[in-house]
């Protein structure tokens, strides 16, 4: 936690500083005004002395003028501080991330990383914040209060002694029972969450089987063991503060009584007294503030860890210090200048080139290569596509040449450029991707087809959803082009939604189109005429296609077929029915006999 | 009921003076203590405690938890909220007695603890003087030397010249103190621990009141409301509402009755004084509204702001690989940053707003205190009130003081509490599924004939979608159902599980209509394998023993085995144990099927709809499926979504479905013959697919 707040707190030296200044501003004066107090009752009050009283009132509210003013700035500048901290983490956390490669993401999960950059970030920030007003100036509270407490009189001070351990004391025995308490409902916390997101998720198969019931008694079971916890915590604390109010009151009896003692013999003049109980509550306040705050830091340093998690996390695929451009023949046929086009693809077919090179792929860990040995070349103009069962390496193969991954062994060349050779910016703007689970963003259909170029016409973006067999849908939806699209596309149908996924990699005119099972949802008459369109308008780009429906794939000019992580047969349709036992496997499996005849 | 930082209302201006700090530190919550220490002197009172260290100060609660919404009825809905407490309403009675009284016992502290310096005040005042002398003498020569205005002071006094003092009676004034505090202090706790199972249980509750009303809703709520949407209601929102329930009543309760015998007693001791402090109420109250307005503004900003961060976030890591290979970081980062920046600019702006209420409120109280100073002091120089009264007054308008801060800040905490308190009431006041019939009709067993008579459905109103269908399924027949992508075969399904209400006709089974019977018995009498698969965390034994209650594992394992994943199952290190992730990340998309599959063999109903698509099944898997299916077709009456030709042409009846409505029905031959949209589909799709593949 301490590596986290000293890197990201350094911008803040010079607010950080004003503050501590306001900070043991605020404290002298608060120390201050107890004397002031004291001296309007001794030499005001007991001796009568109105004019007195009035003057030192008036310096009285000088002083606490000044110790309100220290304070707002204090509060500006702490506030600036640590809202601007959490807005430097959060965003360093989110560069990173968008850093990172596909492994680093499966390793942390999707939404953990989402609470990571909000909730973590928030606990840390509430601690930075608690730190600047409250934390920093509970010691010089509680020093100044010892020292001003001694000068009023020594021996009474030594109540001190036993009432600061006494209060730390109790408070610890406290927090080290409720600090577990805590963790243990923060993950019954997450128990509800969990129920309660999958009775969403599921909520037709649970009327389906008539199990609400049995979800009901889940989610009561999660609930009950949360009000339990719960309960228990909030039972110990409700005799914390009762404890801690008597330990306080009792010592200001104490007080009474040796104070008494003391003015009796005549050590001490009866203004101290009062003097003293105010610092004594002050300095037991500070400790009580300075203890309590402790009960953030626990979780504080757990969000910290996990943030530092993240950010320490180096991405396992990077950039090339001297990335190479494969050299390329540049005659794109639009020439209207436009980035993403120009001199990385031309529509001649001379770009676009792929081969794998004796690749071998194993995840992180793993002791098994996921792939082996595989290597094939996708020219421009080719088709070029992959089939296999579930598990046979297919989504890992082209995973590659994105560089989600990094191969382990072998290389993925562009044009004859390793990848790793090049910018990653430089590879992406040349592949078209349309990734298994088709998801859209939030905004319009033309500003997801607009993600692959920025500045498509919307001519384009109907051309572009014609290929893809969506330029119907499109029309008949309300507002056409600038009909929503909520989150994730789930407004669509699954079918519609992989259309727009297709036409969103179209419309970037790349020269490598990757189809990673893109096709699953669209109906056989739908996937014919898609193809054949892409066949027409993107003849000249090389295209990858995973599928596992034979029929979309026996077209094409070259099958590779996959079985645990190797290319096992390559070939058209018709040589590897004639030759590829696998391959023969997967057809007759679609087909039955019957139709296989036919 | 946690230390979440949502609730630690930290005041930043909590340390601007004194230890009046100490009050909203502690988080006016609290369950008893809420009141300002008795016994400490002027400044020193100890504020009101807080069951929750951190429970809301001032405006900080509502930054931090939840986002500050206007909220459209207040007071309905507060209201509202306050009757949720109804089933506990004999202990919260029991608490505001014990409240009553443990404030009491607070109040009192200060006055005997004055009594005390009085004591002491009188005995050093008495040492000064000679013995001997009396206490008239003593003021009829402080008048003769021109004192006075001391004379008046010592005439009002109980002294004894020359005694010192009086120790005994001191001892005896603070025994009594002794006890009073402690009294305080346990009554103090026992409302809070009472308090604590009060709301826990209120919270408690009210999760499962609306868990059990997320089982009475319409299928239609859960498809036209964002999941994360309702899951924040069930877990943020009651969170919520739980925090400030167990901080903000008992603190309303203790602060309200604080005022009340602080200003009782205040009065006792000095109206003149009294009148000074009362003046400082309306300033107070005047400063926190003017201040906690503008607050509440950015409060709502800041929690816009975090919504649509979150948004942003959750999007663009959710949909990491295509920003990067569309290359699209540099927007995302330029929305990040958009974004973040509004979200600082709005935090940091609530924060120092609502942090200027504590400075403001304590430079009052301060000119408040220098008021009685001057005034008390005057007093006590004329002889009108004695040193110890002016000194206890002073400690009773900071506890004065501080009721009024946390008053203020837990109407800040109210906002936001009531504000959950609408979203969740809102869901509670959904429209429910019709309800099922008194005297339900109860198939003993069922044949599986369903036919559907002159059926209307529409979603929305004013598009229409079925009109007049018929349909005859005789028991152990199968219909499938065919039609381009996106045809709205779902339709069916919504309907025929009454996921969904007809708008005219019926559907009979056995001849008895749905409506007739329970849902749960309705449904019992389906089986259902979707393509969707719905997995939950948990075994896989437990997933398939989903399909009927008290399944033995002999039966559990026929299911999987006649669903030809036994032996698949068997394979894995845990076997039926395997525990299946949240996102079933460790089992392929067709091993999922068929333990639906076998879900199915399981729970054994008559009548079954199926979902063939195969889309990312790997091939081998996919026979099994094909295989499993066909088995548990076999004997059923059967609804299938069907991909497949030989499903289609082997179906009793073919229903064809375009753009949402029944275009076609008929078997395979007979629509054939009709040339309509069936067979042009067929010979669109299959014939070419199949003339292509071999």
């Amino acid at each position: 936690m301490i590596r986290l707040l000293r890197r990201y707190l350094r911008p803040y030296a010079w607010p950080i500083a004003i503050v501590l200044v306001l900070l043991l501003v605020q404290a002298i004066g608060n120390l201050y005004l107890p004397t002031l107090q004291g001296e309007i009752i001794n030499d005001g009050v007991s001796k009568g002395d109105t004019g007195f009283i009035t003057s030192t009132g008036i310096f009285m509210l000088v002083v606490t003028f000044v110790v309100g003013a220290a304070s707002i700035v204090g509060v500006y500048f702490s506030a600036q501080v640590a809202m601007g901290f959490g807005r430097d983490v959060r965003s360093a956390i989110f560069r990173q991330v968008e850093a990172f490669s596909q492994v680093e993401i499966n390793k942390f999960g999707t939404p953990s990383l989402i609470t990571r950059n909000t909730n973590d970030v928030q606990q840390v920030q509430t601690l930075v914040f608690m730190v600047l007003a409250l934390m920093i100036s509970a010691p010089i509270l509680i020093v100044g209060g010892i020292i001003l407490a001694v000068r009023q009189d020594v021996p009474l001070s030594g109540l001190l002694v036993v009432v600061l351990p006494l209060m730390v004391a109790f408070i610890a025995i406290i927090m080290s029972r409720a600090i577990p308490l805590f963790r243990s409902m923060q993950v019954k916390l997450d128990r509800i969450n969990q129920v309660m997101r999958e009775t969403l998720a599921g909520v037709r198969v649970i009327r389906a089987f008539v199990r609400t019931g049995h979800e009901e008694k889940r989610f009561d079971d999660a609930n009950v063991d949360l009000f339990s916890t719960a309960l228990r915590v909030n039972r110990l604390f409700a005799i914390t503060i009762p404890v801690m109010t008597l330990i306080l009151n009792l010592s200001t009896v104490g007080v009474m009584w040796f104070g008494a003692l003391r003015v009796e013999s005549g050590e001490m003049p009866i203004g101290n007294l009062t003097a003293f109980l105010q610092y004594l509550l002050q300095i037991l306040f500070a400790v009580l503030m300075a203890v309590f705050m402790f009960i953030f830091v626990p979780r504080a340093a757990v969000s910290a860890g996990r943030i530092q998690e993240v950010l320490e996390t180096e991405p396992s695929v990077h950039d090339p210090e001297h990335p190479v451009k494969p050299a390329l023949v540049a005659t794109a046929s639009d020439g209207d200048g436009r980035d993403g086009r120009d001199g990385l693809v031309n529509e001649t077919g001379t770009g676009g080139r792929i081969e794998f090179r004796n690749v071998e792929f194993r995840y992180p860990g793993a002791q098994d290569p996921v792939l082996h040995h595989a290597s094939f070349v996708a020219e421009p103009g080719e088709t070029v596509a992959i089939v296999g069962s579930t598990g046979s390496g297919k989504t890992t193969l082209v995973n590659l040449i994105p560089r989600f991954y990094d191969v382990t062994d072998g290389a993925v060349l562009i044009d004859g450029v390793d990848v790793r050779e090049m910018d990653r910016a430089d590879v992406w703007r040349r592949l078209g991707v349309i990734p298994q689970k088709a998801f859209l963003f939030t905004g319009t259909v033309a500003s997801n087809l607009r993600f692959g170029d920025e500045d498509a016409t919307d001519d384009e973006l109907w051309a572009a959803l014609a290929v893809a067999q969506g330029r119907d849908f499109v029309q008949e939806m309300d507002g056409g082009l600038e009909a929503p699209i909520t989150q994730g596309g789930t407004n669509v149908s699954g079918g519609q939604r992989q259309r727009l996924a297709i036409a969103r990699a179209l419309v970037k005119r790349a020269g490598i189109l990757i189809f990673d099972d893109s096709f699953s949802a669209l109906d056989f008459g739908t996937d014919a005429r898609l193809r054949a369109a892409l066949d027409r308008d993107m003849g000249w780009a090389t295209r990858l296609i995973v599928a596992q429906r034979v029929g979309t794939i026996m077209k094409a000019d070259r099958i590779l077929v996959m079985d645990a992580g190797r290319i096992v047969g390559s070939g058209t349709h018709s040589e590897l029915l004639a030759s590829n036992e696998t391959y023969r496997e997967i057809v007759y499996s679609q087909l039955s006999a019957e139709e296989a005849a036919a | 009921m946690s230390f979440r930082p949502g609730g630690n209302g930290q005041n930043p201006g909590g340390n601007g003076t004194q230890p009046a700090a100490g009050a909203p530190l502690f988080g006016p919550g609290a369950g008893g203590a809420g009141r300002p220490a008795a016994g400490g002197p002027p400044p020193g009172g100890f504020g009101p405690g807080g069951r929750r260290p951190g429970g809301g100060g001032p405006g900080m609660m509502g930054m931090m938890s939840m986002p500050v919404q206007k909220p459209g009825n207040f007071r309905v809905s507060f209201r509202r909220l306050l009757q949720r407490l109804a089933p506990e309403r004999v202990l919260v009675v029991l608490v505001v007695v014990l409240a009553v009284i443990s404030v009491a016992f607070a109040v009192i502290g200060p006055k005997i603890l004055g009594n005390a310096t009085n004591d002491i005040f009188n005995g050093y005042i008495s040492s000064q003087l000679p013995a001997g002398v009396s206490k008239d003498q003593v003021v009829a020569g402080l008048r003769a030397n021109g004192q006075g205005q001391l004379a008046d002071m010592v005439a009002a006094m109980d002294l004894h010249p020359g005694q010192g003092i009086d120790f005994s009676a001191l001892a005896g004034i603070l025994f009594i103190l002794i006890g009073v505090y402690v009294l305080s202090s346990i009554f103090s706790w026992m409302q809070s621990w009472i308090m604590a199972g009060v709301t826990q249980r209120t919270v408690r509750r009210l999760r499962t009141d609306v868990d059990e009303k997320l089982g009475r809703l319409p299928l239609k709520y859960f498809d036209s409301h964002p999941r994360g949407d309702v899951l924040s209601r069930v877990t943020n929102d009651i969170d919520n509402i739980g925090q400030t329930l167990q901080q903000s009543l008992t603190q309303l309760i203790t602060s309200v009755l604080t005022i009340v015998g602080v200003l009782a007693l205040m009065l006792t001791i000095s109206p003149i004084l009294a009148v000074i402090s009362i003046l400082s109420v309306p300033l107070s109250v005047f400063i926190t509204v003017l201040i906690a307005g503008r607050s509440q503004k950015r409060f709502a900003a800041q929690w816009a702001s975090t919504g649509d961060l979150n948004a942003h976030v959750e999007e663009m890591h959710t949909g990491h690989a295509i920003v990067k290979v569309f290359g699209r970081q540099q927007e995302a980062i330029e929305t990040f940053d958009r974004e973040n920046e509004k979200l600082y600019q709005a935090s940091y702006q609530a924060q120092f707003i609502s942090g200027t209420i504590q400075p403001a409120l304590t430079f009052v109280s301060n000119l408040n205190y220098v008021g009685i100073a001057v005034i008390g002091g005057l007093q006590v120089a004329s002889g009108l009130m004695t040193l110890g009264d002016v000194i206890a007054f002073i400690q009773y308008s900071r506890q004065f003081t501080f009721p009024i801060i946390q008053t203020a800040s837990i109407a800040n905490v109210l906002q936001s509490a009531v504000a959950s308190a609408e979203r969740v009431f809102e869901l509670l006041d959904e429209p429910e599924e019709v309800a099922d019939p008194a005297e339900p009709i109860r198939l003993p067993t069922t044949r599986g004939a369903v036919a559907f008579e002159d059926i209307s459905f529409r979603y929305e109103p004013d598009k229409p979608l079925i009109d007049d269908l018929s349909l005859v399924a005789d028991a152990g027949h199968s219909i499938a159902i065919v039609g381009p992508t996106g045809a709205g075969k779902t339709t069916l399904v919504n309907l025929l599980m009454r996921f969904y209400e007809l708008d005219g006709g019926r559907i009979t089974i056995d001849g008895v209509d749905t409506r007739d019977m329970t849902r749960d018995d309705l449904r019992r009498t389906f089986g259902m394998v979707l393509q969707d698969t719905w997995l939950f965390h948990g075994t896989i034994r437990e997933n398939i023993a989903y399909g009927r209650d008290g399944a033995t594992d002999d039966e559990i394992h026929a299911a999987a085995e006649a669903a030809h994943v036994d032996h698949f199952v068997r394979t894995l290190p845990d076997g039926y144990d395997t525990v299946i992730d949240d996102d079933a990340t460790n089992l392929s998309a067709g091993e999922k099927q068929l333990l639906t599959i076998a879900r199915a063999f399981l729970a054994n109903p008559s009548i079954l709809i199926l979902d063939e698509a195969t889309s990312s099944v790997d091939t081998r898997t996919e026979v099994l499926i094909q295989r499993a299916m066909a088995g548990l077709m076999e004997g059923r009456t059967a609804f299938v979504i069907a991909h497949r030709l030989s499903t289609i042409r082997d179906a009793d009846t073919i229903l064809v479905m375009n753009k949402g409505r029944i275009v076609e029905q008929g078997n395979h031959e007979s629509l054939l013959a009709r040339g309509g949209f069936y067979a042009e589909l067929y010979n669109s799709q299959f014939t070419e697919a199949l003339a292509e593949a071999v």
